[in-house]
C-alpha cells in the first residue's frame, strides 16, 4: 500500500468493528469508528475520511440512509463506500448501488479481499480526483480565454465598429464571436453614397485568425471613407496581410461595391464560395465565383485586383456566405453542399426571409445550429444617403483656401493604374464651404472622370451596357483597352474663387477621345432605370447646370456656396 | 502512416503522399517530410488517397512552396479527387501549383 487513507468503519457489532479496524490498520490506514448510521454521518461531516466501510443493518440509522447522506455531503468528490453485509449478495449489491454504494464485502471478512477492494477503491477515488482537478483547470483556462476574447473583441469593435451594417438594406447573420472563427464582415458608405461590403474568412481559428482582421478593417474603413475604389483598397489589403501574416495563413474574401446610382455592382472574390446576385425583375440568379487567390498570399507585383462588374438594379439582391454554410456536415459525414443551398435559394419567396431559411435548412440538416457561419444580404437601394461623415478638421476657417486654381493632366500609363479621385476630393475638401456638398461633388467628379476615361480615352460605347451580357462585355473591353493604353489624357481643371458672401467651384474635365454627339445625348429624357448612359444622366441629375462643349470632349460643372453668417 | 514521403533514386524528386483527411492533424508529419531537403528538390504531392482538404492543408502547401523557393518553386499536386479539385478551384491555388 503506497498511501495511507483515513477509513471510516460503521458497524454496530463491536466485535466486527474491532476485527475490521485491526485489518484496516494493519494495511497502514487510519480508522474512525462509528456504531450506527447517525454516528457515521456525523463523523464523516467532521473528519472527511476518504473511504467508508458501511454495515447495512444498524440501529438508529441504517447503512443505506447513512450512505445516501454521506454521498450528498461528499458532493463531487468520490468517497467510495463498501457495504458490509451478510444479506443475500445480489440483493444487497443492488440496494447498496441504488443509494450510491460502490462495492460490497460479505461476511465473514476475508482480509486479503478487503485489502484488494480498498486498493481498487482508492485507485478509483484518485482517478476521480484527477478528473475533477483537470476539469477545474480546463474551466479556469476557458474562463480566462473567454475573458481575453471579450476584451479583444471590445478593442476590435472600437477599431472596426459596425460601419453601416445596420442600414435597412443590409441583413446578416454572424455569431458575436465570429471574429474568433476568422470571419469578418464589414460595410461602409463611400463618399458618393455607394456601399462597400467585405466578407472575409481567415484561415485558422482563435486569436491568430482575429489578429489579421484589425489591419483589414482599418484599411477598409479609411480607404472607403477617402473615396478609393476596390482596386486600390484590395492592393493595400493584400500587401498589408502579405507583410504581416505567416506564410501558411491567408484570408479568403469577397469585396464588393454596390452602386444603386450606377445600377451596378463591382465584385472581387478571392477564395470565397460563390455569392449570388438575384435580379428582382427576372428572378435570374448569377453566381459570383471566386476568380482570385485569397488575400495575403501573393506579393504586390503578382497580385491581381481585377474586378467584375454586373448590372444591379435597385431592388436586386446580393447574398454572400462563408464556407461554413456549405461545409456543414450532416449524417454520415455528408456535406450540406452547394446544391442544397441552391434549393433553399430556389424555394425562397420573401427575400428578407432568406438568411433565416438557410439557417433553418442547416439546422434541419445537421440536427443542431452552428455558430460559425456568416451570411450577409444586401439590397440595392435608392436613394443612398449622400451625406459624408464630416471629416474632423482642427484648423479654423481662417485657413480655407478660397482663391486658387489647379490643372491636372493624367496620361497613358497613369490612367492605367492610378485613381486620382481621392486626392482631388481631399484637396477640394480643404475648402470649408464645399464640405457639406462633398458627396455630390465626389459623385459628379467620379462620373465625369470615368466618362472621360471610358467613353473618351478608351472609346467605349455606353450603349453596350443596354443589357446584362453587354454590361459584362463592356467591362471586359474596358480592362483590355486599359491594359493596352499607350497614349491619351484626362485633364481636370479646378477653379475656386470667392464671390460676394460665399464662393464658387468650377470643375472642368477634358479628354483626348473622339467626343460624342452632345445635342442628341442631352435631348434624351432622364431615364433613371436605363443601364446605359448612366454617367451623363447621373451628372445632370446631381448637377443640373452641367455643360458639355459642342464636341463632347469637355464637361463643366459649377458648385457655389454661401458663407455661414 | 497517413503521410508518407519517398525520394527518387537520384535524390532529385520528393513525393509526399497523403492518406485520409488532409488537415491540421497532419501538420507535423507533412513538415517533417520536406524540411530536411534542399530547396531545389522537385516536389510532388500525391493526393490519390486524400479524401478531404481543408484550409490548413492549403496553408501547408504554401509552406512547402515557400520552402521550395517561393515564386520559383515548381510543385505538382497530383491525383486530386473531384471534391478536392473543387476546393483548389475556389481558392484558385492552380495559379500557384500545378494541380491535376
Amino acid at each position: 500500500m503506497n498511501t495511507s487513507l483515513t477509513v471510516l468503519i460503521a458497524e454496530d457489532s463491536s466485535a466486527d468493528r474491532l476485527l475490521l479496524s485491526s485489518i484496516v490498520q494493519l494495511q497502514g490506514h487510519n480508522v474512525l469508528l462509528a456504531a450506527n448510521g447517525a454516528e457515521a454521518v456525523a463523523l464523516f461531516a467532521r473528519e472527511r475520511p476518504q473511504l467508508v466501510l458501511m454495515d447495512a443493518v444498524m440501529p438508529v440509522m441504517d447503512g443505506f440512509e447513512a450512505a445516501r447522506q454521506i454521498k450528498a455531503l461528499a458532493g463531487e468528490v468520490l468517497v467510495p463506500i463498501i457495504f458490509l453485509t451478510s444479506l443475500n449478495q445480489a440483493d444487497a449489491l443492488a440496494r447498496s448501488l441504488e443509494v450510491g454504494g460502490d462495492d460490497v464485502l460479505s461476511k465473514p471478512y476475508n482480509p486479503m479481499l478487503l485489502a484488494a477492494k480498498i486498493t481498487v477503491m482508492d485507485r478509483m477515488r484518485r482517478l476521480q480526483e484527477t478528473v475533477l482537478q483537470q476539469r477545474d483547470q480546463i474551466a479556469r483556462h476557458n474562463d480566462y480565454l473567454l475573458n481575453e476574447q471579450r476584451v479583444a473583441k471590445a478593442v476590435f469593435d472600437r477599431v472596426a465598429h459596425a460601419g453601416c451594417l445596420s442600414a435597412p438594406n443590409i441583413s446578416y447573420l454572424q455569431s458575436p464571436y465570429a471574429l474568433f472563427n476568422g470571419d469578418l464582415l464589414l460595410a461602409a458608405y463611400t463618399p458618393t453614397g455607394d456601399t462597400h461590403l467585405l466578407l472575409a474568412d481567415f484561415t485558422g481559428h482563435g486569436l491568430p485568425a482575429a489578429i489579421g482582421a484589425m489591419p483589414l478593417a482599418e484599411v477598409f474603413y479609411s480607404m472607403t471613407a477617402k473615396g478609393y475604389g476596390l482596386a486600390e483598397m484590395l492592393r493595400e489589403m493584400n500587401a498589408k496581410l502579405q507583410g504581416i501574416l505567416p506564410v501558411d495563413m491567408f484570408c479568403c474574401a469577397t469585396v464588393l461595391c454596390v452602386s444603386a446610382q450606377r445600377r451596378s455592382v463591382e465584385v472581387w472574390n478571392g477564395g470565397m464560395p460563390d455569392g449570388y446576385l438575384q435580379a428582382r425583375a427576372t428572378g435570374q440568379r448569377r453566381a459570383l465565383t471566386s476568380q482570385h487567390l485569397p488575400l495575403g498570399i501573393l506579393r504586390a507585383e503578382a497580385f491581381d485586383h481585377s474586378t467584375r462588374v454586373w448590372p444591379m438594379l435597385p431592388g436586386d439582391q446580393l447574398f454572400l456566405l462563408t464556407d461554413g454554410v456549405i461545409d456543414t456536415s450532416g449524417p454520415d459525414e455528408q456535406l450540406f453542399g452547394v446544391e442544397r443551398l441552391q434549393q433553399v435559394l430556389d424555394a425562397n419567396r420573401q427575400p428578407h426571409m432568406l438568411i433565416a431559411e438557410v439557417e433553418q435548412a442547416l439546422h434541419d440538416f445537421q440536427g443542431h445550429s452552428r455558430d460559425d457561419v456568416s451570411m450577409v444580404q444586401i439590397t440595392s437601394q435608392l436613394p443612398q444617403p449622400l451625406d459624408v461623415p464630416v471629416m474632423p478638421y482642427s484648423d479654423s476657417d481662417q485657413c480655407s483656401p478660397l482663391d486658387w486654381s489647379a490643372s491636372f493632366e493624367f496620361r497613358g500609363a497613369t490612367l492605367q493604374r492610378f485613381n486620382p479621385l481621392p486626392y482631388l476630393l481631399q484637396l477640394l475638401m480643404e475648402v470649408h464651404g464645399l464640405r457639406a456638398r462633398g458627396a455630390v461633388i465626389h459623385a459628379v467628379l467620379s462620373e465625369l472622370y470615368s466618362n472621360a476615361l471610358e467613353h473618351g480615352v478608351l472609346g467605349l460605347d455606353s450603349r453596350l451596357k443596354r443589357d446584362a451580357r453587354g454590361f459584362a462585355r463592356y467591362y471586359q473591353l474596358r480592362n483590355e483597352r486599359l491594359a493596352a493604353l499607350r497614349s491619351g489624357f484626362v485633364r481636370v481643371r479646378v477653379q475656386v474663387e470667392p464671390v460676394p458672401r460665399g464662393g464658387r467651384l468650377l470643375l472642368q474635365v477634358d479628354d483626348s477621345g473622339e467626343g460624342f454627339d452632345v445635342a442628341t445625348v442631352l435631348s434624351r429624357p432622364l431615364d433613371l432605370n436605363r443601364l446605359s448612359g448612366r454617367g451623363v444622366s447621373l451628372v445632370r441629375q446631381l448637377c443640373p447646370a452641367a455643360q458639355w462643349s459642342a464636341d463632347g470632349r469637355s464637361a463643366t460643372v459649377e458648385f457655389s456656396w454661401e458663407a455661414l453668417a | 502512416m497517413a503521410v508518407t514521403s519517398e525520394i527518387s533514386a537520384d535524390g532529385r524528386k520528393l513525393t509526399i503522399a497523403i492518406k485520409g483527411r488532409f488537415d491540421f492533424a497532419k501538420h507535423q508529419q507533412f513538415r517533417e517530410a520536406y524540411e530536411k531537403l534542399d530547396s531545389d528538390t522537385e516536389c510532388v504531392v500525391d493526393l490519390k488517397e486524400a479524401t478531404y482538404v481543408d484550409s490548413s492543408a492549403l496553408g501547408m502547401l504554401l509552406l512547402l512552396r515557400d520552402h521550395a523557393g517561393g515564386d520559383n518553386a515548381e510543385i505538382r499536386v497530383i491525383n486530386s479527387n473531384p471534391d478536392v479539385l473543387k476546393i483548389f478551384n475556389i481558392s484558385n491555388f492552380d495559379k500557384l501549383f500545378d494541380i491535376t
